[in-house]
């Protein structure tokens, strides 16, 4: 903390001595306001940065990509006359080559538009029921904490994937958006243990017990006072599950048990494409090095959020 | 090898640690004596450098840190030593005791196995001779039961038990200089007089000088033969106590006097220095104490001004010493009534 | 610390209950097992009762769940839709799984750990620079984008290389070599072929999940070291005048394993996750097997007994790291 300099509130000496002291002379730092300083250190983090940047063209390229690409997704094309056997190979007018008549930049593409669409909505709500029940938690404590904790144990004993695809079998007609709600149900936990973890301190400083000392309710302090407090930890946990998402939503469509068609994903592209890994690579390889990309990218991100808010570079971390 | 031969002798002393941005000067050409059986007083505020000028001594800065100068025990160089000649005096010849005694202590190992640890570094005991040792030091330092004691973890010993341990932990292998960093201003105001009591009891029984370093002038007062006040990393003011606190020769010895509660008592209130401490990094020209001063001038702001000999053996770094032996009443600088 | 390990032990009992409601709600929203059987034409509406009946279908959901655990606790995890025992597929699959996880987590953590460690050590040494920024791209890269490329791009290519493609060296499919030893194959039934033939195929999927697993564990490793690093009581050490190894090994690693303890229990959960993943890249016949099947077909009894085991395991696994700590930290020992 600086402490300001304050000459006017001292009792100026008198004197010529006194008089000679200039006021400009205290070495001031600037005043950077918490944000300001905060977005000041993530961008000096030049992985996040290139990062950030790839992370925005990815979207442009799975949201506005597909209205200016030549090829659907779903159109067939036929080998033209005269075509020879590179004609499947990656070329200009197909970047990622040709799978069993489609064009794979096409399904990437659509693909990869699907992937982040889950991530997003997965985000949002396991987010939600994360600090939802962590906020709770820590702020209530005692019997209210002790019971949501061991609800939080008992979620973490069941393996999230297995239980997302169980409940995924059972969805029929449009699958992704069910996919996406269940594993923010199997999800939330991580989250909700870090932000009681920061409830459970903040709740014990002076804002909070000034707070509480001029009467305000219980939700006012968890909202007004306690959670803006956390926003750092939320927005780097909610980064990283962008990318946790993207990963187990490909993990559960690439054993089969995850979005159906007519839905798709990286993770379902890669399904299809895997028995003719070595054959017919186009299909296979291209979404698993999106995936990487996606993944790199946001833990690149999260990364240097971390570091943005976080100064103490020492902090023990999961 | 004693005699006119001062214990430690610290002289030009400098610390820089280069970082990111800019190279931070810790301590600035500091020199000082330590001679055998006697107490040596450290003053500043945080930040002032004079626990880097301790850590220095111990040779424990990390290893991105300069040092120059010289800083001889017993007539040896201390500075440049390689980590393994170092060892043999840490801990042996010179030890330290630190200032928060809740995080000082490993908090996996018993207590007596720790001081055993201190014991088997420098001595070629057995386990059993060093255990037998680890109970005695404890005695020394008045714990209580001392033989069950031996046997508890960190966590089951008070904080002032705990700093009474470290201290046991220091004088281990009885060393001839004992390096105290704020040893009490953790603990609770009744243990700190305890504390220091037992200090100087044990310096009478064992016959070792101590470096006391801290920023409460109440603690060094009635306990240090001489004292030197450090400022942004230089000596600012050195002397024996008595003129230290009766005839301070430099304003911000006499601001730290002026926030002592006890001694403002003959003045209406507390006259705290305002402002903060320099940066360490973009130190201003001139007299760093400058921006602070009541009776700076333009001298002390282009200028930067020398140890100068107010009296035998007193020093002050200011410009206005002259000024302010012929002051009236020094000790109500602050008070803006000095003309 | 007898105490406090009787007093984790009864406490896992209730979760373990807890676990198996849970896991039979799913079980009962995973599907109707017999949908095949109902929407086929002319099936007789008495076949389907006597198939419901068989699967107990026509109970209710509680008095199937308190039957089901009255016999699970015997050991009795009924039989699969195909009838055959649950627990011998259960328990078979589990030996290949945990065989895999097991090796894998060994390794990936004496691994990390030493590699964290040196690190911390070393701060902003090239080894640190290096290990660090390897470990986050591999921590960040998907488990099915290691094990794809490393079957098909590295290994494949390896064994072409070496002249070995019929009969490749380091095996991409399977757990085993399929009647490996019978009886016309008596010299491949001895301990050496065999521990050679299961290392040629599990080196693969161990390598994957070490890869995707000791990345984390080494990053931990090195926060936690650090910290401790730079605690007042590593100061006291090198102010007793210790020698450096002993002030890292005694006094800064000794307190950083008491944090290290409490991740590697934590990430069994997401080594059960990659181990699925794992075993479906390379083929292999184990838990992540039974899963996929047990959805796919529907099967009630095989995925609740899939469910309870891997229940079963994680809280093991917690108990574990849970006396671990308690061992490692005396003041966690006397609650």
């Amino acid at each position: 903390m600086q402490l300001p300099p304050d000459d006017d509130e001292s009792s100026p000496p008198s004197g010529a001595a006194a008089s000679l002291v200039p006021a400009e002379r205290e070495f001031t730092v600037e005043q950077r306001s918490q944000w300001k300083t905060t977005v000041h250190r993530f961008t000096r983090h030049r992985p996040a940065m290139v990062s950030s940047v790839v992370f925005v063209l990815l979207m442009l390229f799975a949201f506005v990509g597909p209205s200016f690409w030549k090829y659907r997704f779903d159109q067939v094309l036929k080998k033209p006359a005269g075509a020879n056997a590179d004609w499947i190979r990656p070329s200009w007018e197909h970047p990622f080559g040709i799978s069993k008549g489609y064009d794979v930049f096409a399904q990437v593409m659509r693909g990869t538009q699907y992937s982040i669409r889950i991530a997003l909505v997965v985000t949002v709500v396991s987010v939600g029921l994360g600090v939802f029940v962590g906020a709770i938690a820590g702020y209530f404590r005692g019997f209210t904490d002790a019971v949501l904790m061991r609800f939080t144990d008992l979620m973490l004993v069941i393996p999230y994937l297995a239980a997302v695809a169980a409940l995924q079998r059972n969805v029929k007609g449009s699958t992704w958006l069910w996919l996406a709600l269940f594993l923010a149900f199997f999800g939330w936990m991580g989250i909700a243990r870090v932000i009681r973890g920061e409830f459970l301190s903040l709740r014990e400083k002076e804002f909070v017990e000034a707070a509480r000392s001029v009467g305000a309710s219980a939700p006012r302090i968890i909202f007004r006072h306690i959670l803006p407090n956390t926003l750092g930890p939320i927005i780097v946990n909610a980064t990283l599950a962008v990318g946790g998402a993207v990963l187990a939503e490909a993990a559960l469509s690439f054993l089969g048990l995850g979005v159906k068609p007519p839905d798709t994903s990286l993770g379902k592209i890669i399904e299809v494409g895997k028995s003719k890994a070595t054959t017919y690579p186009n299909e296979f390889w291209w979404p698993v090095l999106m995936l990487c990309l996606i993944s790199l990218t946001i833990n690149f991100i999260g990364d240097g959020l971390r570091d943005a808010f976080d100064p103490k570079q020492n902090r023990v971390r999961a | 090898m004693s005699g006119s031969e001062p214990l430690l002798k610290v002289t030009d002393l400098s610390v820089e640690f280069p970082t990111d941005d800019g190279v931070v000067k810790a301590v600035r050409g500091v020199s000082f004596e330590v001679g055998r059986h006697e107490i040596l007083g450290i003053v500043g505020e945080s930040g002032c450098g004079k626990s880097v000028t301790a850590m220095a001594i111990m040779g424990l800065l990390p290893s991105t840190a300069r040092v120059t100068g010289s800083i001889k025990f017993r007539g040896e160089e201390l500075v440049g030593l390689k980590p393994r000649e170092m060892r043999a005096y840490r801990g042996n010849k010179i030890a330290m005791v630190f200032q928060d005694p809740m995080t000082a202590l490993n908090p996996v190992y018993k207590v007596g196995s720790q001081l055993a640890e201190a014991v088997r570094v420098h001595q070629t005991v057995s386990r059993k001779q060093a255990r037998a040792r680890a109970i005695e030091l404890l005695e020394m330092v008045q714990i209580p039961q001392a033989a069950t004691r031996v046997d508890s973890y960190p966590h089951e010993f008070s904080g002032g038990m705990r700093q009474r341990a470290m201290i046991a932990m220091a004088i281990a292998n009885s060393p001839d200089v004992l390096i105290a960093d704020e040893p009490t201003t953790a603990l609770d105001v009744t243990v700190q007089a305890q504390i220091l009591e037992m200090l100087m009891g044990l310096q009478d029984q064992l016959d070792h000088a101590i470096v006391l370093i801290t920023h409460d002038l109440g603690v060094v007062a009635g306990m240090v033969d001489r004292m030197q006040v450090m400022y942004a990393g230089q000596v600012v003011e050195s002397g024996t106590a008595d003129d230290v606190f009766y005839s301070p020769r430099m304003p911000y010895s006499i601001g730290l006097l002026g926030s002592l509660p006890a001694h403002a008592g003959t003045l209406e209130r507390l006259k705290p220095i305002t402002g903060a401490p320099p940066s360490l990094i973009n130190l201003p020209a001139g007299c760093p104490f400058s921006p602070r001063c009541p009776i700076a001038d333009s001298v002390c702001e282009s200028t930067e001004a020398q140890l100068v000999a107010v009296n035998e053996g007193h020093l002050s770094r200011c410009h206005h010493v002259k000024e302010l032996n012929e002051m009236p009443e020094p000790l109500r600088l602050f008070e803006g009534v000095v003309k | 610390m007898l105490f406090f390990v009787i007093r984790r032990v009864l406490v896992s009992i209730p979760l373990l209950l807890l676990a198996s409601i849970v896991a039979f709600i799913l079980v009962v929203n995973t599907g109707d097992p017999i949908e095949d059987l109902r929407t086929k034409p002319n099936v007789p509406k008495a076949t389907i009762a006597l198939r419901e009946h068989q699967l107990g279908l026509d109970k209710p959901v509680v008095e199937r769940y308190v039957t089901w655990l009255g016999k699970a606790v015997h050991g009795d995890f009924g039989k699969t839709i195909k009838n055959k025992p649950v627990w011998a597929e259960v328990s078979r699959s589990m030996g290949v799984t945990l065989r895999l996880v097991l090796f894998a987590s060994i390794v990936s953590i004496l691994v990390g750990v030493l590699i964290g460690v040196i690190s911390a050590v070393k701060q902003y040494s090239w080894f640190d620079h290096g290990a660090t920024t390897g470990a986050f791209l591999l921590y960040s890269l998907p488990v099915l984008a290691v094990g794809s490329f490393l079957k098909y791009v590295l290994a494949i290519r390896f064994n072409r290389w070496i002249g070995r493609g019929d009969n490749p060296l380091i095996k991409t499919i399977g757990e085993s070599t399929p009647n490996f030893c019978t009886k016309s194959k008596p010299y491949n039934c001895g301990f050496i072929p065999s521990v050679t033939d299961f290392l040629s195929h599990a080196f693969l999927p161990m390598l994957t999940l070490v890869l995707i697993s000791f990345a984390g564990y080494a990053r931990f490793s090195r926060a936690a070291m650090l910290e401790t690093l730079n605690a007042d009581y590593v100061r006291t050490a090198r102010a007793k005048g210790l020698s450096e190894r002993r002030v890292i090994v005694k006094h800064a690693f000794r307190n950083a394993l008491t944090t290290i303890a409490t991740i590697v229990s934590l990430d069994f959960g997401a080594l059960i996750g990659g181990a699925i993943l794992t075993e479906t890249i390379f083929e292999w016949h184990g838990m992540g097997r039974v899963l996929v099947e047990s959805i796919n077909k529907i099967d009630p009894n095989l995925l609740l007994c899939w469910f309870f085991v891997t229940a079963v395991a994680v809280i093991v696994f917690n108990l574990v790291a849970d006396f671990a700590y308690a061992f490692l930290d005396p003041r966690i020992r006397l609650d």
